[in-house]
């Protein structure tokens, strides 16, 4: 049976799993944009939080996503199987390039266009949000970018603990040694963080300001 | 120095027996002694090489900085006392790189303090036009660009317009002309020493360059290291005997291939 007969035949089942993929992505994404932004905007004048959070985020990424998914099983409220520990399994994830790409943003900017608005009278509330948030907006859209695209990734893993998405015939297609059945979650796996990548990328040269 | 320019009631601003060092401490001033008094109206060039502490100066009146010792008064209150929000409010501040918000067109720009300070929308645009006629931009051409579309004179011009913004009494200048080629330098020069003219303000202006400093100063104040070692009108400026005010007249000497 060739992949594209496959594909047809089993286009119910594929769509289903790819919105599911989708959904564990747009709610983990979510979260930890919600959780990396504001938190990058708070630490922008305090270097020793700063130093701190970086560095459980750094090492929340360096376990390895499997493991990490395992870990969370245990843990009251958020554990379990299923979707739930997924998902914050994944904001977890994508929360480091989001919180170092906010945080390189809203430092990174031009030192005499920060003197200008000290001079002028703006508060700090005021040069955070008026001046320092919408020059650093293209920046943390690029950390978003990154961790969406690592996040679709990743979250085929999370079949693993029964969260579902594409995952799910990936692993189905490893133990019965099964091309079409891995290609029908990896061909729509690469295609959404291709289309992601695409759409944050336009909107990420849109933001810019050289 | 000029006696009558002592008399406290009409000084703007005033530095007494200032000292800064970032680390405190004897060692490695950037600001040893400076007594100075600025009156309502006068255009005060702080004139002086690279590292001797004229930017320093300007900061210390907008309070970006705070003096080690001694105090540094605008409008009679010390600068410690102030609201610095207020108080910066108050000086318009122009620099060498316009500081220009990248992101904000050249009408939002210039209209952010009087936005901060919520004017009415009529009155901002009003006054946005208004600016920019003065420094000879043509709003309807200016108003809606980015500051990367404008080139160096035109973004010097709109940096001169936003620190006239919300009228402020006080004007200081960071060698505002230093990065723009000569012909855009002489034309904004004399246009700026004749608004400065008009409007009456009070203006300190840092320069390392003496022809612009005889040219724009009611007063010119000399710094090396930190101290100031010569003061005076253009006219009685040159005729002083120091060391370093020959240094900066032998500048002015036409050298080859100038």
């Amino acid at each position: 049976m060739s992949i594209w007969t496959f594909f047809v035949q089993h286009r119910g089942e594929i769509l289903a799993a790819t919105f599911e993929h989708l959904q564990l992505v747009v709610i983990a994404m979510a979260m930890a944009i919600l959780i990396g932004v504001p938190l990058g905007l708070f630490l922008v004048h305090r270097k020793f939080l700063r130093t701190i959070a970086l560095g459980i985020a750094s090492i929340l990424q360096t376990i390895p996503s499997l493991a990490l998914f395992g870990f969370l099983i245990p843990i009251p409220f958020i554990g379990g199987i299923g979707k739930r520990t997924a998902i914050v399994a994944l904001a977890l994830y994508a929360l480091l390039p989001i919180l170092r790409n906010t945080y390189v943003g809203l430092t990174g900017i031009d030192p005499a266009v920060l003197e200008s608005a000290e001079a002028m009278g703006m508060t700090n509330t005021q040069i955070l949000l008026r001046v320092r948030f919408p020059l650093a907006l293209a920046f943390i859209l690029a950390g978003i970018r990154t961790a969406t695209i690592i996040t679709i990734g990743v979250a085929t893993i999370a079949a693993a603990i029964g969260a579902g998405g594409l995952g799910t015939f990936i692993f189905r297609g490893v133990a019965l040694v099964s091309d079409e059945l891995l290609l029908a979650g990896a061909i729509p796996a690469a295609l959404l963080a291709i289309l992601a990548d695409l759409l944050l990328g336009f909107l990420e040269r849109r933001l810019r300001v050289s | 120095m000029n006696p009558k320019a002592l008399t406290a009631s009409e000084n703007l601003i005033e530095f007494r027996d200032v000292f800064f060092s970032v680390h405190r401490g004897a060692t490695g001033e950037i600001i040893s002694g400076v007594s100075l008094a600025v009156p309502q109206g006068e255009t005060l060039v702080l004139l002086g090489r690279s590292g001797s502490g004229k930017t320093t100066l300007l900061k210390l009146i907008n309070g970006l900085l705070a003096p080690t010792r001694g105090e540094v008064l605008v409008q009679q209150r010390r600068t410690t006392d102030w609201n610095l929000i207020q108080l910066r409010r108050s000086i318009g501040y122009v620099i060498q790189d316009t500081g220009l918000f990248p992101h904000f067109t050249v009408a939002e720009n210039v209209g952010l303090i009087p936005m901060l300070e919520k004017w009415e929308n009529t009155r901002i645009a009003a006054r946005v036009e208004e600016l920019l006629q003065l420094v000879g931009l043509e709003p309807t051409e200016f108003a809606k660009r980015l500051p990367r579309e404008l080139s160096g004179g035109q973004r010097q011009r709109v940096g001169v317009a936003r620190a006239l913004a919300v009228n402020p009494p006080i004007l200081l200048m960071d060698e505002p002309f230093a990065a723009l080629d000569p012909v855009t330098r002489t034309e904004l020069k004399s246009e700026f020493s004749a608004l400065a003219r008009r409007l009456n303000k009070t203006i300190v202006f840092v320069t390392h360059d003496l022809r612009e400093a005889l040219y724009l100063a009611s007063r010119i104040i000399l710094l090396e290291t930190g101290h100031i070692v010569a003061s005076g009108s253009p006219q009685a400026f040159m005729q002083i005997d120091h060391p370093e005010v020959r240094a900066f007249a032998a500048s002015l000497a036409v050298h080859p291939g100038a």
